[in-house]
């Protein structure tokens, strides 16, 4: 039995400033997958992302979540309805400690959950040995591990990460992309990511949408993941 | 023995100084520090803090209490602004000044108009204490410790709550912070209102130690503005050092020249620091830590 839809994106148009960027973006996404969204630099895939967020207002078309549309819904209540986001570039709260970053990410959920940093310190232990630093003056690797705890503090049913791997050394992006894994086995978690790391697709990703000119363009399926050269082909349509 | 009574003379009257100096400046640091809004209204937010404190104290509430009311409809009043006129230009910092500055006149004008040049001050309370030749006001030394009660109080604000951590998420990535479901106006509004109801808290405590006209809010402008220069964006790391730094200056050429001297080297060390460190005294630490 295939699962329900939680996120449906029919006819995406958005931009900034009337330059539109997104044209027509459609494609869906079943709870508990793990999709990446792939394409070359400047097709609308950090767009995409935070056009399903709210921070960019869409033009025409429309972003559902579970079948109800949240399009006239500023982004922080986009959050609360269960939406996390992981924004490109990690954008951790520079002069704020490990843990009061983490203590942010309750704000989606609007309540304090016992236990949850702990479980959180279970995934990375890295925030654990870390918690009292000031979130800017750690390693790129540290601070995305942080950008996730951050938003999981929330319990999101979905979401979206926008290139991880950048910037991050290899290994310890192959210690996200199996993390990711992990907590999309145990708690159930959709995961939306836009990526370019061949490693990382194939290491985290069920299923892969192609982006190109502002519109989905491929879908390429678990077979088909397994081929690099076919990924690499679709990384440079 | 008379060495100690010229000490503790000092020591009030760099006391008198730091509470005046952090008093008037922290409400325009915290909306200058955590929203970049420089503030030209802030005078009259004092105003209204020290108007509607005494008018209830003469309504026969007690003085803490009335200071209280004060405090808190200048908060209510700077989140009515906030929302009306401060949100539309928030990617326009050059514009707030005019608008603050406008609602500045209008403010002063409004109450000269409808309350007349002068309001009857309610007197200071506490009376005063003697140490050798000189004699003290109480009611000055509960101001010193008012300021300090103020400082400990901002810093567990920030430090310790849900509000002071998210208010500084949101000041430092806006964008990041609406996206992991906190409310961002909501936030600038309450900044703007605990600004504002910090600086209507100075013009309730300070109202019985002053004649009330409808342009008392510029005696503390000066002051509020070189200690927020001096000290730069952050309010611990900043306004706290800035206050401690500008009174001393104060108070030793005060008592060595009288109060003209003061305000001047006050003015003088100001300038000095701006050559030398022009994004204040939290500025310099900031980038050091970086």
């Amino acid at each position: 039995m295939r699962k329900d839809v939680i996120l449906d994106v029919i006819n995406l148009n958005s931009g900034y400033g009337g330059k539109p960027v997104l044209q027509g973006a459609d494609f869906q996404v079943r709870e508990g997958e793990i999709v990446a969204v792939i394409g070359r630099n400047g097709v609308g895939k950090s767009t995409l992302m935070k056009t399903l967020i709210g921070l960019l207002p869409t033009d025409k078309g429309s972003v559902n979540l579970r079948g109800a549309s949240v399009d006239l819904l500023s982004a922080h209540k986009r959050a609360r309805k269960g939406i996390g986001y992981v924004p490109q570039g990690r954008d951790v709260f520079p002069r704020m400690s490990v843990l009061e970053n983490l203590l942010v990410g309750e704000a989606i959920s609007g309540r304090s959950i016992a236990g949850k940093v702990e479980e959180i310190y279970k995934y990375f232990p890295i925030l654990k040995e870390r918690a009292d630093q000031r979130a800017g003056t750690m390693s790129g690797g540290q601070q995305q591990q942080l950008a996730i705890g951050r938003v999981l503090m929330g319990e999101p049913s979905l979401i979206l990460l926008d290139e991880p791997s950048e910037g991050i050394q290899p290994n310890i992006v192959q210690d996200i992309a199996r993390i990711m894994v992990e907590l999309n086995r145990e708690t159930g978690v959709t995961v939306v990511f836009v990526e370019q790391n061949i490693d990382m697709i194939r290491a985290m990703a069920q299923r892969c949408y192609v982006m190109d000119k502002g519109r989905i363009v491929a879908e390429l399926d678990q077979d088909m993941l397994q081929d690099r050269n076919t990924i690499r082909q679709y990384l440079s349509v | 023995m008379e060495f100690l009574y010229s000490l503790f003379s000092f020591l009030y009257q760099f006391g008198d100084a730091f509470a005046f100096l952090v008093l008037s400046a922290c409400g325009l640091a915290v909306i200058f520090g955590m929203m970049g809004v420089i503030n030209l209204a802030h005078g009259e937010f004092i105003l209204c803090g020290a108007y509607v404190s005494t008018s209830v104290t003469h309504m026969g509430v007690p003085l803490p209490l009335a200071i209280l009311a004060g405090s808190v409809a200048a908060g209510i009043a700077g989140m009515i602004v906030e929302v009306a006129v401060i949100r539309p230009l928030y990617k326009r910092p050059l514009d707030t000044i005019v608008a603050t500055w406008g609602i500045s006149m209008i403010v002063t004008q409004g109450t000269l108009i409808v309350l007349g040049t002068t309001m009857a001050g309610s007197g200071t309370p506490f009376g005063s204490f003697s140490i050798g030749n000189y004699s003290y006001s109480v009611y000055r030394v509960v101001l010193m410790i008012m300021a300090l009660v103020t400082l400990a109080a901002l810093w567990l604000m920030f430090t310790k709550t849900r509000f002071g951590i998210l208010a500084r998420a949101t000041i430092q990535v806006p964008h990041v912070a609406e996206a992991l479901g906190v409310n961002t106006n909501l936030v600038y509004s309450m900044t703007f209102g605990l600004g504002a109801a910090l600086a209507g808290l100075a013009g309730g405590l300070y109202a019985p130690t002053m004649t009330l006209v409808p342009t008392m809010g510029s005696s503390f402008m000066v002051e509020a503005f070189v200690t927020v220069v001096v000290g730069g964006a952050d309010i611990f790391l900043g306004t706290a050092p800035a206050a401690v730094v500008l009174g001393f200056i104060k108070a030793t050429l005060t008592s060595w020249q009288g109060q003209l001297a003061g305000q001047i080297g006050m003015l003088i060390a100001v300038i000095i620091v701006i050559r030398i460190l022009p994004r204040g005294i939290s500025g310099k630490i900031l980038k050091e830590r970086a």
